[in-house]
């Protein structure tokens, strides 16, 4: 097999990242646009920037979506984390298996369904549509994901391991927190992350759940982009292409340093 | 006896969340379905969807969805080949994905200023002398959002499969006399086929669902089973319908699993 890429190759790699990019480079682009349009560059300007800033509305749905987000995510983990912990334990692979499909559909099925069958819950339930509907909804839908990255590292552990801890005399709560949550950190670490990305990122399951007044990043883009262009939007895109970017280096950086230092496992 | 116990004590939470936002839901939407839009208890809903109406937009919706995920295959397959043989190539992966971390609805933002009538594109085709088109809002504008949305989410899994070959298998058919065609043929394709179909799993339920795309960029001229679900719980307020529909969603997306279900097969 060859390892050099030929000309040819090297040209559809760059024109595929250029598509992937030039949607975004286009929307930083012309964030700076005094022209107010998305054609026509007129000249330099940070005003779209200045009157994000100014938007206090907008603030208020930035914080409201970061504070859905950390919420869900914590909470998600932790009951993802006892999840996994529990599927582990199963003894007959059967009911292990059923778990694992139930735990997998919110995984596989559409957001509109998702959307759809939680504002009915909630209708039902009598639960008032707004910050907890769209709370719950966020953890209901980061749960899966959070076992899927959990449970992998949970049966790399030995068992032996926990043997070990019990007849050194550890307690079961010493197991717990000495032995398996260390040794499972960096999937709980990856699973928060992937919760925090599902919940920043959801749109439409949000859109069924939230009601009035109550209103996500997401849910506001969408409203704003079908009233048309407004610059704001493009410098909002801007700032947040920056945080991505930061997270993307920083989750980078987390999970070289796990595997780094993380306790020496099979590999 | 006691183990058993503390063991199911724990379990709780999660137990919970499975039996309140997984089963109950699916159930709620079944039973709603049952209702017409007045809330008697009626059949008439699954008779509205098995007129032309209704089965005329399933299809419409089975094809679009078909076209975006065989043209996310047919871009993504050599994209994720040629992305194995780069140096650094968990580093271009990452690259790869980090515009699917970008919220969709900014991407869709960006598009509706690319293709709009002023936009790039068309200064493009004016430039090349065709001419300013009618982009926005047509089936192209569609499928190539949407193709440019689920790139990544195709490329993942085939690149993940083909970073898995054995190497050894390559060199092998090339001893035996294969041709290029031969070994990507016989050897590569086959034992990539699990990633295929993980990507065209997760491309093609989205592709079925995804409303927003069709609200923003293809101006209501396409109504998928998503758009349609949206339409009834929150326009029209005929959760009945919306339920209908999603009960035949949901249908679909089991069969598709079945379908592309991953066998495992060892080599």
């Amino acid at each position: 097999m060859s390892n050099k890429l030929s000309p040819l190759s090297k040209a559809f790699l760059v024109l595929i990242f250029l598509i992937l990019y030039a949607p975004i480079f286009f929307l930083v682009f012309y964030s700076f646009n005094s022209g107010g349009t998305m054609y026509d560059f007129k000249g330099f300007t940070m005003e779209w920037y200045k009157e994000l800033f100014q938007d206090t509305r907008l603030l208020i749905i930035v914080l409201n979506t970061l504070v859905i987000a950390l919420l869900s995510a914590l909470i998600a983990t932790i009951i993802g984390v006892i999840g996994a912990i529990g599927i582990r334990s199963f003894t007959s692979s059967k009911a292990k298996n059923t778990v694992l499909s139930l735990n997998n559909v919110l995984i596989v099925s559409p957001d509109v369904i998702i959307g759809a069958s939680f504002l009915i819950l909630f209708t039902m339930a009598g639960i008032k549509l707004g910050f907890y509907s769209v709370l719950l909804s966020h953890i209901a839908f980061s749960i899966p994901i959070v076992v899927l990255l959990v449970l992998p590292k949970l049966q790399e552990m030995s068992p032996t391991l926990i043997d070990a801890a019990r007849d050194l005399g550890a307690s079961r709560w010493d197991v717990l927190t000495k032995v398996i949550l260390p040794y499972i950190l960096p999937g709980i670490f990856a699973g928060f992350f992937m919760a925090l990305t599902y919940s920043l990122d959801d749109f439409a399951v949000t859109f069924f759940v939230t009601g009035n007044g109550f209103s996500t990043l997401s849910v506001e883009i969408y409203s704003l982009a079908r009233r048309g262009i407004s610059l704001n939007i493009n410098a909002l895109s801007t700032l947040l292409f920056v945080v991505t970017l930061l997270l993307v280096v920083v989750y980078y950086f987390i999970t070289q340093r796990v595997r780094q230092t993380g306790m020496g496992g099979k590999r | 006896m006691k183990n058993k116990l503390s063991r199911n004590i724990y379990f709780i939470p999660y137990v919970l969340w499975i039996a309140l936002f997984v089963i109950a839901p699916i159930l709620l939407i079944l039973y709603y379905s049952f209702f017409d839009i007045e809330g008697n208890p009626s059949l008439i809903n699954y008779q509205k969807f098995f007129t032309p109406v209704y089965l005329k937009m399933t299809i419409s919706s089975f094809w679009y969805a078909f076209l975006i995920t065989g043209i996310s295959l047919l871009v993504a397959y050599p994209t994720a080949f040629l992305l194995t043989k780069t140096k650094h190539k968990q580093l271009w992966l990452l690259l790869i994905i980090v515009p699917s971390w970008i919220n969709l609805l900014l991407k869709a933002y960006a598009f509706i200023g690319i293709f709009g009538t002023y936009g790039v594109a068309n200064g493009f085709l004016e430039a090349m002398g065709i001419g300013k088109q009618q982009i926005l809002f047509t089936d192209f504008s569609f499928i190539f959002v949407s193709v440019y949305i689920f790139i990544p989410f195709m490329i993942l899994p085939i690149f993940n499969a083909l970073d898995e070959m054995n190497p050894t298998l390559l060199d092998a058919a090339n001893d035996l006399g294969a041709s290029r065609w031969m070994t990507f043929r016989r050897v590569i394709f086959p034992l990539t086929i699990d990633g295929v179909k993980t990507g065209c799993q997760v491309v093609f339920i989205p592709a079925l669902s995804l409303f927003m795309l069709t609200r923003l960029i293809a101006g209501n001229r396409v109504i998928t089973l998503g758009t349609a679900i949206e339409q009834h719980f929150l326009v029209t307020q005929d959760w009945g319908m919306g339920s209908t529909i999603a009960v035949f969603l949901i249908i679909i997306m089991f069969l598709i699993m079945f379908v592309t279900g991953n066998r495992k097969q060892g080599v």
